[in-house]
């Protein structure tokens, strides 16, 4: 038995770890190619900040996009709420909240990522420094990952996390790839300039594929592969397809459970079946970023369907 | 005047129950006892055995200091204690079953009647219910003081929802986690059924009619409450659930929680939420921390509440006073362990004395609690004196003294080595259909040197308490 504030509360304590570390890995994406690509590297920071979806924000209270003030922005800014700080914040007092439904490894490994990146972030970061501070968090994040997976049971209560991880991540890809959908597009596969390789290669980064891509796909980027690796590939971690597949297989064990379905359950094998379709062509035939908006916007919707239905208010 | 020190009084030295501590101290390299003490820091830090202080900045979360050297009693000493406090507790509930029945007490002149009557603790509300097993105070924490070899006296009764408990246990963990060796060779009580006898205590007093397993859960007004740490501890060890006022409601007389799966029956809740906001309908209309109507369902006998309401008049510091006489009315016996001599500034001789010796005595708010709005008179300047004279001037009733007591010390680990520090004892005590005290206690000391205050919100700290099995 779970109440329902509980399952609210490990459902975002679960998102906001997830997005402190998608957080890293955008800054680091960002990093790269402001590295190798200095001419264009403001072009390429505004596509971190609309993937990290505050781009507004940002402009808002900022003039230069350069690698100082977006990683300040996205990594320290207790006044974005999407900031790894902030989303470090958030996770750990949800987690205090519901600290009997986790184990000790689970939640001392957050209280511990908190007051190591609570330290870490107190003062702005050398660039010098960057490389260092993106690699602690995702170190951190990976710890909470291995503790809650290495000691929680598979009841209930991981269940909602789960969904919380992979409503998240879902998003996060899927954001990832519609900033830059048009780099994807058929037409310009053809080009292969090494713009586009960059472009490509920067999309990679963002997931941390882009090794595996090669293991995969070889050595050549080819823009049709790279969004059926992201979307459809049910073996990649961050795919759509990976996310649906968690999410889904968590419903229906909640599902069976309780003996009781929804309007969630419904959307969540919507999405999949979208997902399951034969190839990526059709998919384009369709309209690549159409494909995404709709995907993000179910995404959205099923995650009010899940915290009506269970009850997290 | 020098006080009375548990391991090494003068001009003695070593006491019996410090010995075998003693033996095992003298082998001990000063630099690891220090690399101990900070890996004790460590591990309180990590598992987030924090509080919130009220009224500082952001409301940081703070440690309570935590020192390595063991507060020990004798096995022989503890018996005595125990006998006191069985006593004391027993005279604390059919006191609260006397006031809101019969009130024989008021009636025979041993208690004045004003004292219950005009007084905030009294929930008329409560009067003519008896919760089941007769029991009102489930958890009480009695505070109790040392004075010399055999002197101990009760400085408070806490009869509503008595902290600390979590400390009692976790210091005993981070002990046997830091001194494993030490736990080998000296035979001390163990303490950690604590949460499984709450449990059974709790479940025990559920309301008649339910038979199958209570549901029980732990009552927290939340995540930034000063002792949210121990009510999530509490709720975790005794494996239930911990609620907050908005998760539950009344569904067909019953309180209920929300769960994934729909709203479900409780049967008896552990509230760590205070009187005034447990019933929006029935006391504070402004409360978000309570369940709007749990009173009813608990006049109607179903749900237990621990504490119930109202047992803040069995603790009160005005009704402290006349525990002796309360003690004696209801149980034939004098009491064991004694009271501090304790002036009512409510009566105009003890105002005058207390006016004319405040620079002597330690005075107090009747309603207070953790430390604040009391007076120390020794360590007072004079003007804190002038000024509390003034506040004392213009309502007595709200005030009692007691002598400035030389609390007992017990050496705490400083840089420079042992060093004595005042303590005072809170041993916890479990009421259901008997009463039960766990060997040991939390051990609160004043850190700074010559310092009377143990209150943590005012710079105290915690020891482990060692009841010898001897």
């Amino acid at each position: 038995m779970l109440l329902g504030r509980t399952a609210n509360g490990l459902y975002w304590m679960n998102r906001y770890i997830e997005r402190a570390e998608n957080m890293a890995r955008l800054v680091d994406a960002g990093l790269r190619m402001a590295l190798t690509r200095t001419a264009s590297s403001a072009e390429e920071w505004t596509s971190v900040l609309l993937s990290a979806g505050c781009e507004t924000e940002f402009r808002n209270r900022y003039d230069d996009l350069s690698a100082g003030p977006v990683a300040d922005f996205l990594l320290r800014d207790k006044s974005n709420p999407s900031s790894v700080m902030s989303s470090i914040e958030t996770a750990r007092s949800n987690a205090r909240m519901v600290r009997t439904a986790l184990t000790r490894e689970t939640w001392e490994s957050i209280n511990e990522a908190w007051m190591s990146l609570k330290r870490m972030l107190a003062d702005p970061i050398d660039e010098r420094e960057l490389p260092k501070v993106l690699d602690a968090i995702k170190r951190e994040t990976a710890l909470i990952r291995g503790a809650f997976y290495g000691t929680m049971l598979r009841n209930e209560i991981f269940d909602f996390s789960q969904i919380g991880t992979f409503i998240e991540r879902a998003d996060n890809t899927a954001r990832i790839l519609d900033v830059k959908y048009y780099v994807l597009l058929p037409s310009i596969s053809w080009v292969g300039s090494s713009l586009d390789n960059y472009q490509w290669e920067s999309i990679l980064r963002s997931v941390s594929a882009h090794r595996s891509y090669r293991w995969v796909y070889e050595a050549d980027y080819r823009p049709t592969n790279i969004a059926d690796y992201l979307i459809l590939d049910g073996r990649m971690p961050r795919s759509l397809a990976f996310c649906y597949r968690n999410i889904s297989q968590s419903l229906n064990y909640l599902d069976e459970a309780y003996g009781m379905r929804h309007v969630c359950h419904k959307t969540v094998a919507e999405t999949l079946a979208k997902l399951k379709v034969g190839s990526i062509k059709e998919i384009f035939d369709s309209g690549l970023h159409e494909f995404l908006m709709d995907f993000i916007r179910d995404n959205y919707r099923l995650g009010d369907e899940v915290a009506e239905h269970y009850r997290f208010h | 005047m020098v006080a009375f020190d548990e391991m090494l009084p003068e001009p003695t030295g070593l006491r019996r129950p410090y010995t075998g501590y003693d033996g095992w101290l003298k082998n001990q390299d000063p630099a690891r006892l220090t690399e101990k003490m900070r890996d004790a820091e460590r591990v309180f830090r990590k598992t987030g055995i924090t509080f919130a202080v009220y009224g500082e900045e952001e409301a940081a979360e703070r440690l309570i200091p935590f020192d390595i050297v063991p507060r020990i009693i004798s096995g022989h000493e503890w018996r005595r204690l125990t006998q006191g406090i069985e006593q004391r507790v027993q005279a604390l509930n059919a006191f609260l079953d006397d006031i809101y029945h019969r009130q024989e007490i008021l009636r025979a002149g041993r208690v004045p009647k004003e004292l219950v009557a005009n007084n905030e603790a009294f929930l008329p509300e409560m009067i003519g219910v008896r919760p089941p097993g007769g029991v009102y105070t489930h958890i009480i924490g009695v505070d109790i003081v040392r004075i010399g070899e055999d002197e101990f006296y009760v400085l408070e009764d806490n009869a509503r929802t008595p902290s600390g408990v979590s400390y009692m246990l976790e210091n005993r963990e981070t002990m046997m986690q830091l001194f494993p060796e030490l736990f080998q060779r000296i035979k001390v009580r163990p303490v950690e059924n604590y949460p499984q006898l709450l449990r059974q205590s709790l479940a025990t007093l559920r309301p008649n009619g339910i038979t199958d397993a209570p549901c029980i859960a732990v009552l927290t007004p939340g995540s930034y409450n000063s002792a949210y740490f121990e009510h999530a501890f509490l709720a975790d060890q005794m494996g239930v659930q911990l609620v907050e006022g908005h998760d539950l409601r009344v569904v067909d007389g019953h309180v209920a929680m929300r769960t994934t799966e729909g709203y479900k029956q409780i049967d008896v809740l552990y509230r760590r939420v205070d009187d005034a906001f447990l019933d929006p309908l029935t006391f504070n209309p402004d409360s978000a921390l309570g369940v709007p109507g749990i009173m009813d369902v608990y006049r109607a006998g179903n749900i237990t509440i621990a504490n119930a309401p109202g047992t803040g008049i069995a603790d009160d510091k005005a009704i402290y006073s006349y525990m002796p006489e309360i003690i004696e009315f209801y149980t034939g016996r004098k009491a064991i362990l004694g009271n501090i001599p304790t002036w009512r500034c409510s009566e105009p001789d003890s105002l005058k004395y207390v006016q004319e010796h405040l620079a002597e005595l330690v005075v107090k708010e009747v309603h207070g609690s953790g430390g604040y709005g009391m007076l120390v008179g020794p360590a007072a300047s004079k003007k804190e004196c002038e000024d509390f004279a003034k506040k004392l001037a213009a309502k007595p009733s709200n005030y009692i003294a007691q002598p400035t007591l030389s609390l007992s010390t017990c050496p705490i680990l400083t840089e420079k080595g042992l060093a004595p520090r005042h303590v005072d004892l809170r041993p916890f005590v479990l009421v259901s259909d008997r009463i039960q005290i766990v060997p040991g206690g939390l051990t609160r000391v004043a850190l700074k040197e010559g310092s009377l205050v143990v209150n943590s919100s005012q710079g105290g700290g915690t020891k482990d308490t060692w009841v010898l099995d001897d």
